[in-house]
């Protein structure tokens, strides 16, 4: 059997790895997992980017939570991205905390982690890895790459670097920049981070992360994923455990206990500098940027058809944003699918039950 | 898969869509006639429609759709993008009409248009005698729910593409599926034009 194929896969490139920011990586990691098999013409790849604080474990068990892949509403038997017709490759990204070179990797010049020695990464460093785990794999052309969030900035970016080795591109609750309030949030996640006196600049151990500051920063991050129709809806002013209120600062409402919970278990499985870095290649990230604003010349060269879709109550990347870039395609002639679908759960909605976003998915890819 | 026969007055707009052209369809529904010109005339087509159920639908179908409102977004694609652009049955419904028709003849180097024919004998028998708003075949719905807001006769079409210096390069009046022979204005349910600016 090739050992490039199959769960839990991790390969190290030799060489430099130069980042757009002007830093050098001496070597490159990734960490992948690949389902199904590649087609004897190659013609079968689908490439699944993820989002800020997600991995390559899409549609096989998370090592440390246990629980079932990411997507697997997605990916799976039976569903759009079905290993059975695809061969579908999902890659930790470049600066990622799950196997991936990032501020955990050792430094080779030291031995030690390079914590905040790590150089600043854009986006397009992250798919410039990917395209060197492909060319390890033996894939040149793309049958698609598909992408929410974060995943869906990759794939987007996918289309303008790369043009010829994209056919099709699925870009989901997603924006071609990152806006004012997009920034601000991250800038307050980050912090938190900074401001907890465990963080060390950096420094800190393994087993001693700054832990208060990291599930600080998950808890205004995870507000943003949500809406307030959802949180209403979820939560309302229910009290948890508790018949009323306490007069204290115990976490009387199920909000505040649930976010505390989702700040407690993320730390558990995510890297506080790896958040640190992430964040601030979504806050760099503007399409435009290099061709004057004007995102019509970002996409001039593309070679791909395009797929978007958007949810109504996604305030973090709202539907103005996949309209902007309709409108930047449709102005450079490229082929452009685009509807906004109908849901309560605001951002987070592209990775529950979507079964009009599956619809969508699965006639765009077997077109 | 064979093509499904499609609906008679899309039919009528189909026929004057030349092989391999690139289209437009504005309005374009679950896709059908898109569908039925890229399995039957090779067509490239790109669709434009307001509701999301049809987007899925048509984007389902392999076609590439985006959700839209041509009273607004029309203004986003490039001058002469596709030999024909498609307007079929929604003139009618859009806020302005005559802008919109502007964008067709400004985006695509052929516009196909077809409307409800509000001159058709039975509208003007309902309001003549019954002093009603009709419901008709082609007008089922009462005057208050109807999305159609700026109705119009053929002959009101033919005078708006005048002033606009349109060029009607082809006309067709349907009743039942069929050209009607004689007075379009009186006997047509349906009035397809095909314009260049």
């Amino acid at each position: 059997m090739d050992q490039r194929f199959g769960l839990d896969r991790s390969i190290t490139l030799p060489g430099d790895f130069a980042l757009a920011g002007g830093g050098v990586l001496p070597e490159l990691t990734i960490a992948y997992e690949t389902y199904g098999s590649l087609n004897a013409n190659g013609t079968n790849a689908v490439l699944i980017c993820h989002a800020l604080t997600l991995d390559q474990y899409v549609a096989s068990a998370h090592p440390r939570t246990g629980k079932p892949g990411w997507w697997t509403r997605l990916v799976g038997p039976g569903k759009p991205v079905d290993p059975e017709d695809w061969f579908v490759i999902c890659a930790n990204v470049l600066g990622g905390c799950m196997g991936s070179t990032g501020p955990t990797s050792l430094d080779p010049q030291s031995g030690q982690p390079f914590a905040m020695r790590f150089p600043v990464i854009t986006i397009g460093d992250m798919v410039a890895a990917q395209a060197r785990l492909l060319d390890h794999l033996g894939v040149g052309t793309l049958a698609a790459v598909i992408g929410g969030s974060m995943g869906g900035m990759q794939a987007l970016t996918w289309a303008v670097t790369h043009p010829a080795r994209v056919k099709k591109v699925v870009a989901i609750a997603t924006a071609a920049r990152h806006s004012a309030q997009n920034i601000a949030f991250h800038e307050v996640g980050r912090q938190a981070i900074m401001a907890d006196p465990m963080w060390l600049g950096g420094q800190y151990a393994a087993d001693a992360p700054p832990a208060a500051g990291l599930a600080v920063a998950r808890m205004a991050a995870h507000i943003t994923y949500l809406s307030e129709e959802g949180l209403t809806e979820k939560f309302g002013r229910r009290l948890q455990n508790r018949d009323a209120v306490s007069f204290g600062f115990d976490a009387d409402f199920q909000v505040e206990s649930y976010l505390r919970h989702q700040g407690l278990s993320f730390v558990e499985r995510f890297d506080a500098n790896s958040y640190l870095y992430i964040t601030r290649a979504m806050d760099y990230f503007d399409l435009a940027e290099p061709h004057g604003g004007n995102l019509a010349r970002a996409f001039a060269g593309v070679q791909s058809r395009f797929c978007l879709v958007s949810f109504t109550s996604d305030w973090l990347y709202p539907t103005a944003e996949s309209r902007r870039i309709v409108r930047a395609l449709n102005a450079a002639g490229a082929p452009v699918s685009f509807v906004e679908l109908e849901s309560p759960f605001g951002h987070d909605a592209f990775l529950l039950d979507a079964p009009e976003m599956n619809r969508v998915i699965n006639g765009f890819l077997t077109a | 898969m064979t093509p499904l026969p499609l609906r008679p007055d899309l039919a009528a707009v189909a026929a004057a869509v030349p092989d391999g052209a690139r289209v437009l369809d504005i309005g374009c529904g679950d896709g059908q006639l898109l569908a039925w010109l890229r399995d039957t005339k090779g067509v490239e087509g790109r669709g434009i429609e307001l509701d999301a159920e049809d987007v899925a639908s048509a984007v389902g179908r392999g076609l590439a759709v985006v959700q839209g409102d041509a009273d607004t977004d029309l203004a986003d694609y490039p001058d002469d993008g596709f030999d024909v652009v498609i307007l079929s049955n929604a003139l009618q419904a859009m806020q302005r009409p005559a802008a919109v028709l502007a964008q067709l003849v400004r985006i695509g180097r052929h516009a196909i248009v077809s409307f409800p024919n509000f001159g058709h004998w039975r509208v003007r028998l309902s309001l003549t005698l019954g002093g009603r708003m009709p419901v008709t075949r082609s007008l089922p719905v009462s005057w208050h729910e109807t999305p159609n807001i700026h109705f119009c006769t053929i002959s009101d079409f033919e005078a708006l593409a005048a002033d606009m210096g349109l060029t009607v390069e082809r006309r067709a009046g349907l009743a039942k599926g069929r050209q009607v022979a004689i007075w379009p204005n009186l006997t047509a349910e349906t009035g397809v034009f095909v314009l260049r600016r």
